[in-house]
């Protein structure tokens, strides 16, 4: 049985984003459920995991972590020598200090607003929540802002970091696809030309297929 | 002189994260003070630079970035022999707790004191109104963020181990404006260990260094 656990829904973007890392990877894991509408989330057990009570959480034999990003950069770094070897760089600090960059950019700048309009969207009707026009205004503005950034970049490169898929690249892979399969604002990515081909490139990687695989099976 | 040349004002959050960490690190650099609260014309060279027209820019001979904890990763590396040699750990496991608690200042410390930085104590000097619903929801998952600090803390030392990292360093910025700010410093007060881990890093010398910078007078147009 793999040693590597990752714990959360695979419709959890935080979760989807380890599930993409470990599939570019080629490392093997097993996803248990947290069912969160029962409140398992809170249960003491998985508190001990993530203390903040989100998923995922994460362990590999006796360590355990959270938050997804670095997660993913532990996967990167123990296990160099399998499936993609360049997520961060082919071994030169400039090469992954760019990718440390747009990584940031991800989490700080685009993670944000695209979060907001994932939940509200895509998440709020499903729950039975109302939805907050104001929010989504606010955000569909600062998001077009960021991905604004974004266009000008990719018209200088293929990928953001450079001209190689990368993981500054794999972190959007989430909350793009909510946005353009689960909203109705995709075209803030697809009417934008360098954004919709760079969106296009990077969804259609196997590994990425496979979580959308995951996250559209029905539940056992 | 050294290469390195930092592009800001040390009272940004993001500027003075860069100085702590240069500090720490005993790497030489040239500060340029961009101030832009007194209006500085965004040149083209410069914006080139900053693409979203952020507060702080980094060189390091070729390299250029933009993002302060990027910024400090990319310190810590380039410069492994050099003043503090455990910013990030030794080895994947060390490393990992360090990320884990470096990703958790910036998803979950950061954006509820930023908030209350802004809205307490730049909005008024800035003549902006203040949003009492922001400050209160901002306060409140503050308070929940320390409340997880303060059982992490009665484990270890630092939070991610019982050595001062990069993980520690980042939230140096805005904790300092929170514990300086009447009606926030309470929030650590209240916290017997997160008190104790704010006045150890607080007291850092390459801490007290930014705070000197910060403190001295803008220089004349």
């Amino acid at each position: 049985m793999a040693a590597v656990k990752v714990y959360g829904p695979p419709m959890s973007t935080a979760v989807s984003r380890v599930l993409a890392c470990l599939f570019e990877k080629e490392v093997a894991f097993q996803l248990l459920p947290v069912d969160m509408s029962k409140g398992q989330h809170r249960s003491p057990d998985f508190l001990k995991l993530q203390p903040f009570g989100q998923v995922p959480a994460f362990q590999d034999e006796s360590i355990s972590l959270f938050e997804s990003r670095a997660i993913c950069r532990y996967i990167l770094d123990k296990y160099p020598e399998k499936g993609n070897k360049f997520l961060l760089g082919k071994g030169d600090l400039l090469g992954r200090a760019s990718i440390d960059q747009w990584l940031e950019a991800e989490a700080q700048s685009f993670n944000p607003p695209s979060s907001v309009l994932v939940f509200q969207l895509a998440f709020a009707p499903r729950m039975k929540l109302k939805q907050d026009e104001n929010a989504i205004q606010k955000n569909e503005e600062k998001l077009g802002k960021v991905l604004d950034v974004y266009e000008r970049r990719l018209g200088e490169t293929r990928f953001l970091a450079g001209d190689e898929f990368s993981f500054a690249d794999l972190s959007h892979l989430p909350n793009c696809h909510c946005i353009v399969n689960a909203t109705d604002r995709g075209g803030l990515l697809t009417e934008r030309e360098n954004v919709g081909r760079w969106w296009k490139e990077i969804s259609s990687r196997p590994s990425w297929m496979k979580v959308v695989d995951m996250q559209n099976a029905p539940k056992a | 002189m050294g290469s390195i040349k930092v592009f800001g004002s040390p009272t940004s959050a993001e500027v003075a994260r860069v100085l702590a960490c240069l500090f720490e690190k005993d790497v030489e650099f040239q500060l340029i003070r961009v101030d832009n609260y007194k209006g500085t014309e965004r040149k083209p060279e410069y914006l080139k630079l900053q693409p979203s027209g952020q507060a702080l820019t980094f060189e390091d001979g070729k390299t250029t970035l933009v993002d302060s904890r990027a910024i400090c990763r990319y310190i810590s590396e380039r410069y492994p022999e050099q003043g503090n040699k455990d910013l990030l750990g030794k080895g994947t496991l060390e490393r990992a707790s360090i990320e884990q608690w470096l990703q958790t200042e910036a998803q979950s410390f950061e954006p509820p004191s930023s908030a209350l930085v802004f809205h307490l104590a730049y909005a008024p000097v800035l003549g902006l109104e203040t949003d009492k619903m922001v400050v209160e929801d901002s306060r409140r998952k503050l308070a929940k963020v320390l409340d997880i600090y303060e059982q992490r803390l009665e484990e270890t030392r630092f939070l991610a181990g019982d050595k001062f990292t990069l993980a520690d360093l980042s939230h140096l910025p805005n904790a300092h404006r929170i514990s300086t700010i009447a009606g926030c410093a309470a929030l650590f007060k209240e916290r017997k260990r997160v008190s104790k881990w704010w006045s150890d890093i607080s007291g850092r010398p390459s801490w007290k260094r930014v705070v000197d910078m910060q403190n001295e007078p803008p220089a004349a147009a």
